[in-house]
Formats: C-alpha cells, structure tokens, sequence
C-alpha cells in the first residue's frame, strides 16, 4: 500500500487500505479495514491524519458545493472542499472566511477538525466559531445534524475533535463581508521580545490581525527581534493595484535538507533587515495569508527526512516569561527554525472539547529532522510548555507524551465518549494508551 | 475556434468529466449531464448550479447508457434544455478487472458493451446529428490503452481501441462538414476508477490537468490528443517496438 504522508512528512506509517471517497452518501464497503479515519489535503503535521492500524477515508473527492447564500454570506459544501475553493466562490461575491490559517489548501472538514484559527484569533475566535452546521455520519450507519445548538455536545465534540467523531458529511460555514480581495498591511520591526510585547498589545486593540515573525537564532539583547505585521481588509478602492500572481514549485526532494545552521541564520538575518512598512500599504489576501502557498511542495526543501512542527500555547500569566526561555533553549541548541511565528489569542473560548486555541501566546516552530539531536530539544521546549501550563498543538504534532496531551486537554475523557467506535488515528493511539 | 457554449456531457461523474463540467462553468458555458448513479449526479448538479453564473443553465438526466435504445431520448432532452449543442464529450467507462474477464466470456463481453458499444453507438446518432448542423465539436475519451494490445489490459485496450478508430473514421467523414471529433487519450490519471494503484510516480497526473487540456483540445477542434502531452512520445515508443519482441515484454 502506497505511503500517505502528513505534511511534514513524519512519520513515514502507511495505513492497512486507502479508500477513496467520491460520494457523500456512499456505504462503505464490508471489506475495509478499521478503524477508519478521514484524510482530507494532508496539510496537517504529524499524525492526526494516519493510521496505520486501519483505513484512510480519502474525502478530497468529496469537493462539491452544496448551496451558496451570497446575500447572507452563507455557504453549504462537502468537507473535502479546500479554503482556496471556498474563496474562489466567495470573495467575487465579496465575502471571506471568517477565520482562515496559513494555507488555503487545507480542506473544510481538516479545519473543522483541527479548530484551526488565524492571525485574527484576538478579534473573532477560530473557525469553530462560524461553523453554522455539519452532518456527522457514525459507523453504525446513523448521521446526527450538530449546530451550536442542536446535539450541541456532538457539535462540541468534532469541532477540533481531530475527525475521531465520524465523517463530516457536509458542513455549513458563516463568512464575513469584505469589499474587495486586498488588504492594508502595516509591518514594524521590533528589537527585543520586551519591544514585541509592548507593540503587540497596542495593534491588537486596532487590528484584526496581528501576527509576528521571530529571528529565533538572535541571542542576548537581541533575543526575540522580529517583525510584526498587523492586517485589515481594506476598504472599498478606486484603484486597487492589479494582482501578481507567480507560482513557484519544489520540483524534486533535496538528499538533504536545505535549512541548516548557514541558510537558517542568513535567511533570518535577512528577514529582519527587509525593508518594513509602518505607514503601511495595499496587498492582496494571497501572498497576505498564505505567502508559502506560492511555493507548491514547499515541504520538500527539507529533504526526504522531513521536519517537526512545533507549535504551543502558554496561558497569559505565564507568557512572557515562557516564551523567553523557549526562545533561549532554541538559540542555545542552535537549532534554529526557518520561519519562527509568534501571536496571542484573545480571550474567546474555543467550542471544542479538543480545541488548541485558548487565551495566551502561541509560538510556531518547524526544525529540520535530525534525528534524536532535534527530539532532545522538542523535550526541552515541552519541560517550559509543561511547567507553564501550556499545550501543544494535535494538528502540529507528531511526538509528544501521552502525559503532555492530557494535561493540556483535561476535557480529554470526555470526549472520548463521543469517538466514533470504529475510528482512530495514529495521534490518538500515540497519546491515550 | 469551437465554441463550448452549449455542451452536453455522458458520464458527467466520472472524476476527468467533472471536472471538465466544472472548468466549462467557470468558461460561461450551459451544460446538460448524463451519469448513472442518481445521488452522484444530483450532487454534481448542484455544485455547477452553486458554480454557474445566473445565465448559464444546468441540468442532467441518469441514464444507463449501455441501453443504447435511450440515446436518442437523452439527446433530445439535452438538445431542448440547451435550445442548441455546440459540443458534446463522451466520458464515460469502466477500468475492466482483466483476469476476470480472461474466465469469464459474458464479463468480458458487458465490458467491451461499457466501453466500446455504447460509445459508438452515441457516436452513429451524434454524427448524423452534427454533420446536419454543419459545425459543433465531439470529444470522446478514449485511452493510451487502446494504442497497442498488452497481456495486463487488453480487454479494455481493445474497447478503446475500438472508439478510437471509430472516432478517426468518423473524423475524416464529418471534417467536410466543418464538424471536429476529437478523440483523447488520456495516460495515468488519479481518479477513483485507478484507486487500486500506487501513484507517487511522475507519470500520474490530475483529473483537473487532463480536463484542462480537454477543453483546449475540443476548442482547437484537434484530432487525436495524448493527455499530458508526453504521453505522445511514451506511445510512439510503445507503438513501435516490433511485435516479435514486444510479445515477450511484460507490460
């Protein structure tokens, strides 16, 4: 059986079958192995999208719409549908999504399951919170209809419930009026996490967006530096500039990984020094949101090891002090991450039982699989994480303790009564037993 | 230039047709579908109509279209939903289990009726349909399989090679008639029908790929068109390999 890889590509398991799904109503064959668990892009790290026990539900052809309200900004579709299609139909009829992450090639049903949220956490939660509606067909051959109000424990359960509920047969998303696809963009360098803490407070209070990039190998005084970038949809234009649009691929997979020590701490350094914006300026939402989607395979530059995400959140009391001494264990193994991402969530609770996002700091990270090198330094972040009382991120993971999952998902006994008895995954394996 | 204003599609569900249905949509176009199974074409159905524009129009009908006496009703209904046809793709097909049909005389025979038959059977009726009109394009999907017998699929290949000879002929019969068949060939193409295959080499290509290249092939009005391109030099190798040896390969 063919591998299907996670976007890190990490672990390398293959499930038992792989089955494709092309009709939302279709009985799944007898002969297929359990337990089953849906698989839509693979734009998730690690393993909430593998098995390697039973069967990969393939819902990438499951990609229709169902119904588009453009008065209401409602639209219905298919969990295999990706945001990037869902914009496609939407922002001509001047609507967005309401929360969106880093990639448009994520499908409807992965961000329902994994409760993504983007760089408006502050502002509107994450994208559990504009889901109107879904439809959860259980292996028992029963389907519950969940809205915010109707099986409400059902809806609480699979928003973020890592699609160990059943299959999201379609599921209906609310969005948000814009009035044209670009965005206004103010960008501001920082020198220090303390001038970061200081600045994001005060964009955060006027922007819908914010999020930082971090020079992770910066030491010292300089520990922290970076460049914040505060968003909003821009407002009606009479002359927006025209769209640039360039696609670039990762045509083959490097023997190696092409981010070491020498790329990573030129790239940073670069990166810091590139010329900001604190007037800001016009940009359209593609490169705004979703600047690596320009490069197809992007995930290929790390050679056929792949590489670890590393993505946490520290509760609010303890942020500054925990993110200090992530950043100094970082820079002290030297283990430097390409593009080190930085963003407090507001204070809007997540729906979901298993939801990541919750109010406090959360640092992204990706690092290059070294092998045991690169798991000690994983292990030291976890130690501050832990102490913290902090989280990982499920749909970032695939190597942490069973004993950090529960302590950063207390609500996690209850929501295994909802598991669909014949659906598991590989994270979930790794993380309960 | 063909236009594809007005199309009409057999085995609209088939993944490589819809997704041609979907890409014609986006060009502006009207389109009526034909498939088999009800819950897949209604699905289909109203994710065009969510897609389409309000004056384009989208409808579709089920069919069994290896009941060839039901051609003719189909292709009325489409004609008066659309009020005119400009083109007209025939995709549907079955990927045939070859040891299967190796043991089994009535198998074998129902898919080269899947494959073949009723393809040009569709094709007798459109033919006479266009060359009246004097202009229009049909594209039928046939396969690379249909290039040369191998021992792994040659029921299928033999089917397609059927349609495509059938297409060719009728080719040069309608060009005075200012009417393009095009017959295309598509290579290996991750859809549902190739579920069974290990797909990480660089010949697979995507179903949006290949209708892309439908589209550009049917407004062209080419004749004989390999999807992705390098399918042709693929096929030219395979096709000129001599028989003598060629016996002895295990393809």
């Amino acid at each position: 059986m063919s591998t299907i890889q996670s976007w890190n590509r990490l672990p390398r398991v293959s499930p038992k079958a792989v089955h494709t799904l092309t009709n939302r109503q279709e009985t799944l064959p007898d002969t297929l192995p359990t337990p089953f668990l849906a698989h839509g892009n693979g734009r998730s790290y690690g393993d909430v999208c593998l098995t390697e026990t039973g069967s990969l539900l393939m819902t990438r052809g499951l990609d229709r719409f169902i119904d588009f309200d453009p008065v209401q900004g409602i639209v219905r579709c298919e969990p295999g549908v990706t945001l990037g299609e869902v914009l496609a139909l939407v922002v001509p009829h001047g609507w967005f999504l309401a929360s969106t992450p880093g990639t448009k090639f994520a499908t409807v049903g992965g961000a329902i399951a994994n409760d993504v949220h983007g760089k408006n956490h502050h502002d509107v939660g994450s994208f559990g919170h504009h889901v109107r509606a879904f439809e959860l067909w259980r292996s028992d051959g029963s389907v519950i209809e969940c809205r915010p109000d109707q099986n409400g424990d059902w809806f609480r359960a699979t928003i973020g419930g890592l699609g160990l509920t059943g299959l999201i047969r379609w599921a209906e998303i609310q969005l948000m009026p814009v009035q044209n696809p670009w965005m206004w963009v103010q960008s501001q360098r920082f020198s220090n996490l303390d001038e970061f803490w200081v600045l994001n407070r005060e964009a955060e209070t006027n922007w819908p967006y914010t999020v930082a990039w971090i020079d992770c190998l910066a030491k010292g005084k300089a520990r922290g530096r970076g460049i914040l970038l505060s968003g909003q949809h821009a407002a009606a234009q009479t002359n927006v500039p025209a769209v640039k649009t360039s696609e670039k691929r990762v045509p083959f997979d490097p023997p190696f990984s092409l981010i070491n020590g020498l790329s990573l701490r030129a790239f940073n350094k670069l990166y810091y020094r590139q010329p900001v914006k604190p007037q800001g300026g016009l940009t359209h939402y593609a490169p705004y949101f979703y600047p690596l989607d320009a490069i197809q395979d992007w995930n290929r530059i790390y050679g056929r090891k792949g590489f670890y995400q590393y993505q946490c959140v520290i509760p609010p009391e303890q942020a500054e002090e925990a993110t200090a001494a992530l950043l100094d264990t970082i820079a002290k193994h030297g283990e430097g991450s390409f593009l080190a991402v930085l963003k407090t969530f507001g204070s809007k609770p997540s729906l979901g039982m298993l939801s990541f996002p919750r109010p406090g700091t959360t640092l992204a990270l990706d690092f290059p699989n070294r092998g045991d090198k690169t798991l000690r330094l994983l292990c030291e972040l976890d130690v501050i994480v832990k102490e913290a009382g902090g989280a990982l991120y499920p749909g970032k993971d695939a190597r942490m303790s069973g004993e950090l999952f529960q302590s950063g998902y207390p609500e996690w006994q209850t929501f295994s009564e909802y598991i669909d008895p014949n659906f598991s995954s590989r994270f979930w394996q790794r993380v309960t037993q | 230039m063909n236009s594809l204003k007005r199309v009409i599609i057999f085995g609209a569900t088939s993944a490589i047709a819809e997704h041609t249905a979907r890409q014609l949509i986006a060009q502006g176009a009207s389109l009526y579908c034909i498939g088999r199974n009800q819950q897949k074409l209604d699905a289909m159905l109203d994710d065009l109509k969510v897609r389409a524009s309000n004056n384009q129009r989208v409808d579709g009908a089920v069919a069994d279209l290896t009941d060839s006496s039901q051609h003719e009703v189909l292709i009325d209904a489409a004609e008066a939903f659309l009020g005119a046809v400009d083109g007209v793709m025939i995709a549907h097909g079955t990927l045939p289990d070859q040891k299967a049909c190796q043991q089994d005389v009535a198998r074998m025979r129902e898919e080269i009726e899947t494959n073949a038959l009723s393809v040009v059977s569709l094709l007798t009726l459109l033919a006479n349909r266009f060359e009246r009109q004097r202009r229009g394009v049909i594209g039928v999907i046939s396969s690379v399989a249909g290039d040369r017998g191998r021992q792994s699929n040659y029921v299928y290949g033999a089917a397609k090679g059927m349609v495509s000879i059938f297409a060719q002929g009728l080719r040069n019969r309608l060009a005075k008639s200012n009417v393009d068949v095009v017959t295309i060939k598509p290579g290996f193409v991750d859809t549902p029908m190739t579920a069974e295959f290990d797909k990480s080499g660089p010949l697979w290509a995507k179903p949006e790929q290949v209708a892309a290249g439908i589209i550009k092939a049917m407004q062209k009005g080419r004749g004989d068109v390999y999807l992705p391109w390098f399918w042709w030099g693929i096929m030219q190798i395979i096709k000129h390999i001599p028989e003598a040896i060629f016996k002895r390969l295990s393809l």
